[in-house]
């Protein structure tokens, strides 16, 4: 039987999945996909909480979620493409220009 | 009335304020004349006060404003014109008039002029505040007024380079203001805790309040009241062991001298004993101890008279001495005649200090009264004055002073203090003696300033007929005795001798009288006809103990300012500079090296900012858990 601790693990470690790519993506798109992946591993923690008390409010917080990622990923994608344009790249490490 | 006392107080503070707008201008006669003016405004609103009180026995009370209210302290800007203080304002500022009015001919040469005279103003406000405050807290804003304006008084010509102590004994004007100031400060530290200990046990500083709680108090606390205001009185009023600074402040123009010694500093001390008499009667022990310190000062500053040359510091001495004798009386009880020498000795005082500085005006500011002689002739006026002045302070009948001090003589005898009679009745005739020496040496006998081709010359005539009136009080002032004694003691405690002393007052004044003149006829003997210098005498280790005061500004200078220079100069090489600073160096620096040191943190890659923020958030994370854990 799959039960709620099967998905908070799944959650968890997808979560972290989202995170190591935070971590270690040089790549701005390849950043934005992470943390698309880190929102997504919370909605399913979510979604399993709200349906293990019985609780619509989980469920849609995560739709609200689901709707600004995508209004986030809309905004990000344009900055994305200005600094594209501007730079020739999404390096991290090209990008760098406030080194203190 | 109560316009009179606002008047009489505020004088000298529009003087002031008005002198001090031309302070950095050159010199204006018009300052000194205006300065003048007002003082003697205040001298007529004090001696109209004075006669009111006179005629109708009554004090006035005024209270300008509220000053101080917090909690249960309330201290108001009172002020307070009775017996004791309208004797002290009219003093004053008669005193302040005739000097202010000697000061415009005296500083006639000299670049700050009405700088000068700021100061003057100023330094009589802070004594009239002194002498009408209704509170202790206001006496104690005018006592120190008084020390910050002797200190710009004595150090006025602070130009001056320092010197070495045999060249000069007060070094130079810078320091012996300093000295002043410093001894005074360690002085009101004891004043300051008197007030304490009076308003923590009373709680209130009103004269009124005070003196009726009293009887509420313990013995202990009344002693150490007692005591603390003498140490505070024995700074300003120069009483052993802090007596150094008197006679180092005659580094100050001749006629901050006069007011000094005559009306706004030295008195302050007895004023403060005279004033808080009903604490002072209350302990026997303190006042014995005040009479017999009083008694030794008055000794000890006339033993260094004897010998000194300098004309001022003879003058000085004698005022030391003469405190002595005024607080000798107030310690025996007898407050009235304490303030009755008190006013007796400003006229007579003041007139000596303005008539040396007319010698020394003439003498090119020589003071060595070795180099003067036959002064006489050139100035007669002079000549006449100090010859006055001396009679009164040797204490000759009909002068001023023999009523006042043969009071006090009297007053030994009758409490039965034969020792202190005696050392006070040898004193008179110390006194009379140096006096006379000094009068002798600087007026009369061979011309020993012709030497260094001085051509002496009197001082200017209205600087002369503004002296009279001193030496016309010098004069009569002791034949008002009597009144003076019922006018104040409806004040004061009465002190009358007792039938026993009646019985020999004939024979004790003559016995004092005989002393003064046996005093006077030594120095005649001796000075009259010329100097002629034992030298035998003057190398034995006795006169030179007394010319060198006892050797005790050596003393003071070897026992305390030196190791106190050399503990400070420790404290601010190993303490201050090793241990203080150091340590706020070092926070400083450890703040500037992990600034440096985690400055690398901003790379400007936002990949090493997303792993920092990693790490933050885990550790926020753990502490949450570990917190979650221990909670």
């Amino acid at each position: 039987m799959i039960g709620l601790s099967h998905y908070l693990i799944v959650s968890a470690l997808i979560f972290s999945i989202g995170l190591v790519g935070v971590l270690r993506r040089r790549n701005l798109l390849m950043l934005f996909f992470a943390t698309e992946v880190m929102l997504n591993a919370v909605n399913i923690a979510f979604a399993a909480i709200s349906h293990y008390y019985n609780d619509l409010t989980g469920q849609m917080f995560a739709f609200f979620i689901i709707a600004i990622a995508a209004s986030e990923v809309a905004v990000g994608l344009g900055i994305l493409i200005v600094l594209y344009k501007k730079h020739g790249t999404l390096d991290l490490d090209d990008l760098a220009s406030m080194r203190g | 009335m109560e316009n009179l006392v606002y008047i009489a107080l505020f004088a000298p503070f529009a003087s002031s304020m008005f002198a001090a707008l031309f302070g950095m201008s050159p010199r204006q006669t018009f300052v000194g004349i205006v300065a003048s003016t007002l003082l003697f405004i205040s001298f007529a609103a004090s001696a109209t006060l004075a006669v009111h009180v006179y005629t109708t026995g009554a004090s006035i009370h005024v209270t300008m404003m509220e000053w101080i209210s917090a909690g249960d302290l309330t201290i108001p800007f009172g002020f307070l014109v009775d017996q004791v203080s309208v004797t002290m304002m009219t003093v004053v500022t008669l005193v302040s008039t005739v000097v202010h009015i000697y000061s415009i001919g005296y500083m006639d040469h000299d670049k700050s002029f009405n700088r000068f005279f700021s100061y003057l103003s100023a330094f009589v406000f802070s004594m009239m505040i002194l002498v009408m405050s209704d509170n202790f807290a206001g006496l104690f804003i005018g006592w120190e007024g008084v020390g910050v304006c002797s200190w710009l008084l004595i150090g006025f010509w602070y130009h001056k380079a320092d010197v070495t102590r045999e060249e000069n004994p007060s070094i130079s004007p810078s320091w012996a203001a300093n000295e002043a100031f410093i001894v005074n400060r360690i002085a009101d530290l004891g004043m300051l805790v008197g007030i304490f200990i009076i308003y923590w046990n009373v709680g209130s500083l009103q004269y009124d309040v005070v003196f009726a709680d009293l009887p509420n108090l313990s013995s202990s606390v009344l002693n150490a009241a007692a005591l603390a205001l003498f140490i505070g009185a024995m700074g300003k009023s120069a009483q052993f062991p802090l007596h150094t600074w008197l006679t180092d402040a005659m580094e100050g123009p001749t006629p901050v001298s006069a007011l000094i010694h005559a009306a706004t500093m030295v008195t302050a001390g007895v004023f403060l004993v005279i004033r808080a008499n009903p604490i002072f009667s209350m302990t026997p022990e303190v006042s014995f101890f005040i009479a017999a310190l009083g008694t030794f000062v008055a000794f000890f500053a006339a033993s260094m008279a004897l010998v000194n040359r300098d004309l001022k510091r003879i003058i000085a001495f004698s005022t030391l001495s003469q405190l002595g004798y005024m607080f000798a009386a107030a310690g025996l009880g007898a407050y009235w005649i304490a303030l009755f020498h008190l006013a007796a000795h400003a006229f007579f005082k003041a007139l000596l200090f303005l008539g040396a500085g007319n010698v020394m005006h003439a003498m090119d500011d020589e003071l060595d009264i070795f180099k003067m002689g036959g002064l006489k002739k050139a100035m007669r006026w002079t000549w006449g004055y100090m010859g006055l002045a001396s009679l009164a302070l040797a204490g000759i009948f009909p002068f001023a002073g023999f009523f006042s001090k043969d009071a006090i003589i009297e007053t030994a005898f009758n409490e039965g203090t034969y020792v202190l009679w005696a050392v006070l009745v040898l004193t008179a005739g110390m006194t009379a003696f140096y006096s006379f020496r000094q009068v002798f040496l600087t007026f009369h006998g061979d011309e020993r300033y012709k030497e260094a081709g001085i051509h002496p010359h009197e001082m200017y005539k209205f600087v002369l007929i503004a002296m009279a009136p001193l030496a016309i009080l010098a004069v009569i002032a002791g034949f008002f005795m009597g009144g003076y004694q019922e006018f104040v003691t409806k004040l004061l405690p009465d002190y009358v001798m007792s039938e026993h002393t009646h019985h020999y007052v004939i024979l004790l004044t003559l016995i004092v009288s005989a002393f003064a003149i046996g005093g006077i006829f030594l120095a005649y003997k001796k000075y009259y006809n010329g100097l002629k210098r034992d030298m035998e005498l003057e190398n034995s280790f006795i006169y030179k103990l007394l010319a060198n005061q006892y050797y005790i500004p050596n003393f003071y200078e070897a026992f305390i300012t030196k190791p106190y220079a050399m503990l400070s100069d420790i404290m601010w090489k190993d303490v201050d500079m090793k241990i203080v600073d150091a340590t706020v160096d070092g926070i400083a620096k450890f703040l500037y090296k992990s600034g440096d040191g985690s400055r690398k943190m901003q790379t400007g890659n936002l990949s090493n900012y997303l792993n920092w923020m990693a790490v933050g958030a885990v550790l926020l994370l753990v502490i949450a858990a570990i917190s979650a854990m221990l909670g």
